[in-house]
């Protein structure tokens, strides 16, 4: 009987980035008591050329796609796009993280091998089959970033997000739960594609379904921040360290949302029309709420989450249009969104100096006049959000309408596409003050960019102009991703 | 690559040379930037000498396809219509190039940089034949325009660039929403396929829907062009900008929202544009009338300037939706005339603001004792605007009144009080700033012109009279693509008219004027 379970090598190489993640998160720990204080940057580097290996190893994986571990994971060209994308996070997540933990003066090791172990989770979620294997990526990826979160121990606001993440997180976790024992009590399984099987069986308890899929809605939308399961996101991307947060919100949300499509196209595919209203109004709600809330923020942490969940109903839109399109719009604009929400979290992480004094928008003021290559890479990264041509942000959203529009989902397009001119307000105000404002104190006490910083600036603007003028790889990419998931 | 490719290639490529050239040459980044914009000029008027009027379809086509799936294409290529558009951008940059060199005097590079950028989208705007192309454009001329209002300007720049910005972008994200949707019924973003599918019923679009896509559309160009009363950004965003700018802002951007009515609204939703003539028509003669007695109360004269605009678009929006051929070729003269006067009278207001720092018309007075030939260029282009005949504006405004006449006679009548009312306010203007007793700051601060200014100014004036005695230079290749315009939306409103629809323009129009020529 063991012989059966023993993997195969093809197996393990489909599991492989996972294991070159864990791998080299354990051996960080253990050279923390050699190198901890004394080569604190060697952790970092460490974990960029294991992150950096397991893309490599992704890569790997896809040229032998298939299902590994009895039918737990299955490794396809979506489940590779997710792979690479939460990896390419987790590269920016280290280079900004450099100088963030340099200037608090925090532990390098502990937080590089938490960062891998998220990333991990992720990996592992978006490759899972199987609705027990989705919940174990998801803890590990949880887990990991609700001590991310808290990591300056000593610092309040630290505190307080992490535990709001933490309280917030594993109530959603459970609503998500109790969704998947009413999917297995009913269709005795929690394999993905033997659920859709069972469910696809004429006379399957359609209404009980429908419970389920609602409590997994619920769970998810937590996780994604999509209104109205958004109210924790302000508060902790204020309060987490700023690379923390810049990660919070990409990477774990990339994830989700591939799980999200997972589980809802395939499975829930064909209650469509039960959960495509919930969508729709999940969407229009967190664009409204998001953009609106947005407007009136002065920090820009709390304010880029507010856009965070903006970006979310955006996303919903693509969900709610039920289609190839709309899953291939989905997940580009993931991509566009973590690049240029990393990029500008990058800014912030610059600008904020010892102890994050300076996060107000105001403190932007003559960054133009004195750092003008790190401001135009901001207006790059704002531009995108806004979503001006030429920009990953502008062709993921017009990808992310026109499906929508493919689907008939004319007003919430028509409202979408409005609220973004709303969202163009607040944006344009950084651009404001950065340009139109004399420099303040925040500019004056400005250090020159490092160079970790730097390249978490510069490779995502290069990322953000390919995916707007060039599009057509990542875009096929996608595409034929989402066409595995049906 | 031809000569249209290398027009819009040639600013794209000096705004990126011009972002890598350290920050100290600033002479140099002056001279480059006016380097690229004379080549840019030089070669646009190759299009003009290569352009071959008859023929029918686009000239300089350029096909490719920029992006696999969905297809979208870098298609581009011009027709009369758009030639003379984008001679004006040509024409025009390098003369905002020069103007700017005293009076810009911090962070000169991505001044120069944002100026030729700038240029390369109004040009794409003008050429391109791809509607996802022709959005790209479009939003691309905000970016530069936002940036030159928002740092370069005078004290409320803030409020007028953000106001500026929001007001575009609430209009463009509907038109792009339409953009869209045509995508998913046409398959396609190429704009001439688009139309031979409107025109041969492969897309059948319902009658509510016509209209909703054709409101789509004509808001985004609305709010630019402005018609009233969507106009309230404009006086802000003139007042503020710096001269360059409101050259810019005035003579072509203004022109996009024009031009997008007569390329796409037309052709595009004939049906729908002739049921909605007549209140947009009424908009036009409000927009006239009103811009003109705001402009006459005005103690500033940027803003006295800009008001006229509404009133002088105003025309050129009751000429495209007189739906006559006179008409059409007055609107389209109009844009050009528009485009030379209106921006010769920012430049020289902001020649008198570099000489005394004031736009404030009680602060002038005697300008002609002290400086003679900026007060003679002055009038001229005063009485071109007030559409003096010889001079360019009479030509535009006498079409455009003629083919509102063919159209339906009372417009004609209403619209001519703006061009009474023009003359009041522009002489009215002239002579508290030029004549009347020397103002003390005026004698010590104007002097009269520089080399660099009249090298500005002279361009302007040549051809102001040079439009005004021989329109027939550009005038029949606009004629031309206007027929073809005008072809198609009779021929499709013939096809489309059931009776249904019929009876509700008949009662609408209260004859049904538009349809009676």
């Amino acid at each position: 009987m063991l012989g059966n379970f023993a993997p195969s090598s093809v197996e393990l190489l489909r599991f492989s980035p996972e294991l070159v993640l864990t791998a080299a998160g354990s051996l960080l720990m253990m050279l923390d008591p050699l190198f901890g204080k004394k080569s604190p940057k060697l952790f970092g580097h460490i974990s960029v050329a294991a992150f950096l290996l397991a893309i490599f190893a992704s890569v790997q994986a896809n040229a032998v796609s298939g299902r590994a571990f009895s039918n737990l994971l299955i490794v396809d060209g979506f489940a590779t796009y997710f792979r690479i994308l939460v990896l390419t996070i987790g590269v920016f997540a280290v280079l900004s993280s450099y100088l963030y933990l340099d200037r608090e003066a925090a532990d390098t090791p502990e937080y590089h091998s938490l960062l891998l172990f998220s990333v991990a989770g992720q990996c592992l979620m978006v490759a899972a089959n199987d609705l027990i294997m989705i919940f174990l990526g998801l803890e590990i990826s949880s887990i990991a970033s609700y001590v991310l979160a808290g990591y300056l121990r000593n610092d309040r606001r630290n505190n307080e997000s992490a535990l709001k993440y933490f309280l917030l997180g594993s109530f959603a976790t459970g609503f998500l739960l109790y969704g998947v024992s009413i999917i297995y009590g009913v269709t005795g399984t929690t394999k993905l594609d033997e659920i859709r099987t069972a469910l696809a069986v004429p006379g399957a308890s359609t209404a009980v379904v429908a419970v389920a899929a609602a409590l997994m809605l619920v769970g998810l939308g937590f996780k994604v921040s999509a209104a109205p399961f958004q109210v924790w996101a302000p508060d902790v991307y204020q309060g987490a360290p700023a690379p923390v947060s810049a990660f919070m919100a990409t990477a774990p949300k990339a994830a989700a949302f591939a799980i999200f499509l997972r589980i809802f196209v395939t499975d829930f595919g064909k209650i469509g029309s039960a959960w495509e209203p919930l969508i729709w109004i999940s969407a229009l709600l967190s664009m409204t709420i998001g953009n609106f809330a947005a407007l009136t923020q002065t920090n820009i942490k709390r304010m880029l989450a507010y856009s965070s969940i903006a970006h979310a109903g955006y996303l919903l839109v693509a969900i709610a249009a039920r289609s190839e399109i709309g899953t291939a719009a989905a997940m580009f604009y993931l991509a566009a969104y973590a690049l240029m929400n990393i990029g500008a979290f990058a800014v912030v992480i610059h600008i904020a100096g010892k102890g994050e004094r300076h996060l107000q928008i105001t403190d932007l003021a003559g960054l133009g006049q004195r750092q003008p290559l790190t401001a135009a890479l901001l207006t790059v990264f704002v531009l995108s959000l806004i979503g001006v041509p030429l920009t990953g942000g502008f062709f993921g959203k017009f990808y992310i309408f026109r499906s929508a529009l493919e689907s008939h989902l004319v007003w919430l397009a028509v409202l979408g596409l409005l609220n973004s001119a709303v969202a163009a307000y607040y944006y344009l105000r950084l651009l404001v003050v950065m340009y139109m404002y004399e420099p303040g104190e925040a500019a004056d006490s400005l250090e020159p960019l490092s160079p970790g910083l730097g390249l978490a600036l510069v490779l995502p603007a290069i990322g953000t102009f390919v995916l707007g003028i060039l599009p057509g790889s990542v875009l096929s990419f996608a595409t034929v991703g989402a066409a595995l998931i049906k | 690559m031809n000569l249209l490719d290398l027009v819009i290639a040639i600013p794209a490529l000096g705004f990126l040379v011009a972002l890598i050239m350290p920050r100290a040459m600033e002479n140099f980044i002056r001279l480059l930037a006016l380097g690229f914009s004379l080549v840019a000029f030089v070669v646009s008027l190759g299009l003009v000498s290569g352009f071959q009027n008859g023929q029918a379809g686009l000239q300089f086509v350029s096909n490719w396809i920029w992006i696999a799936n969905p297809e979208i294409r870098y298609h581009v290529g011009i027709d009369g219509l758009s030639l003379w558009l984008i001679i004006l951008s040509t024409f025009l940059t390098p003369i905002a190039i020069l103007l700017s060199w005293k009076y810009v005097q911090h962070r000169i590079k991505e001044f120069y940089a944002f100026l030729l950028l700038l240029e390369f989208g109004l040009v794409g705007v003008f050429a391109a034949w791809d509607l996802f192309l022709f959005y790209t454009f479009w939003e691309v001329v905000l970016v530069p325009m936002y940036f030159l209002i928002g740092i370069w300007g005078h004290e409320r720049r803030i409020y007028a660039t953000v106001k500026f910005f929001l007001y575009t972008m609430v209009g463009s994200v509907l038109m792009l929403a339409a953009i869209i949707f045509l995508y998913t019924q046409a398959h396609t973003f190429d704009y001439g396929e688009i139309l031979s599918q409107l025109g041969s019923g492969r897309i059948a679009l319902d009658h509510g829907t016509e209209t909703l896509l054709f409101l789509a559309f004509f808001l985004a160009f609305a709010i630019k062009v402005p018609l009233f009363p969507l106009h309230t950004w404009l006086p802000d965003a003139h007042v503020e900008a710096p001269t360059a700018g409101s050259v810019m802002l005035a003579s072509v951007m203004l022109k996009m929202g024009t031009y997008g009515l007569v390329r796409f609204c037309l052709p595009m939703f004939p049906t729908a544009a002739k049921e909605n003539a007549p209140w947009i028509v009424i908009l036009a003669i409000i927009g006239i009338v009103v811009g003109a007695l705001v402009a006459m109360v005005q103690p500033n004269m940027k803003k006295l300037v800009a008001y006229s605009s509404v009133s002088h678009l105003g025309f050129v929006v009751l000429g495209i939706f007189s739906f006559t051929q006179v008409g059409l070729d007055g609107a389209v003269y109009q844009m050009l005339n528009h485009g030379i006067s209106t921006g010769a009278l920012f430049l020289l207001v902001g020649f008198l603001y570099e000489r005394q720092h004031s736009l404030e018309i009680k602060d002038y007075g005697g300008v002609a004792t002290v400086a003679p030939w900026l007060s003679i260029l002055f009038l001229i282009t005063t009485l071109a605007s007030i559409g003096l005949p010889t001079l360019n504006n009479f030509v535009g405004e006498f079409l455009v009144l003629q083919g509102a006449a063919q159209a339906n006679f009372s417009w004609a009548v209403f619209a001519a009080f703006g061009v009474i009312l023009s003359a009041c306010y522009m002489l009215w203007m002239y002579q508290r700033v030029f004549f009347g007793a020397l103002a003390h700051s005026v004698k010590h601060h104007v002097t009269d012109l520089s080399p660099r200014e009249w090298a500005c100014a002279v361009p302007l004036v040549v051809l102001m009279v040079w439009m005004g005695m021989y329109s027939q230079t550009f005038l029949p290749v606009v004629s031309e693509a206007n027929a073809r315009i005008l072809e198609r939306t009779s021929k499709a409103g013939l096809m489309k008219m059931n009776p249904h629809i019929a009876a509700n323009t008949g009662s609408a129009v209260g004859g049904g004027n538009v349809h009676a020529r």
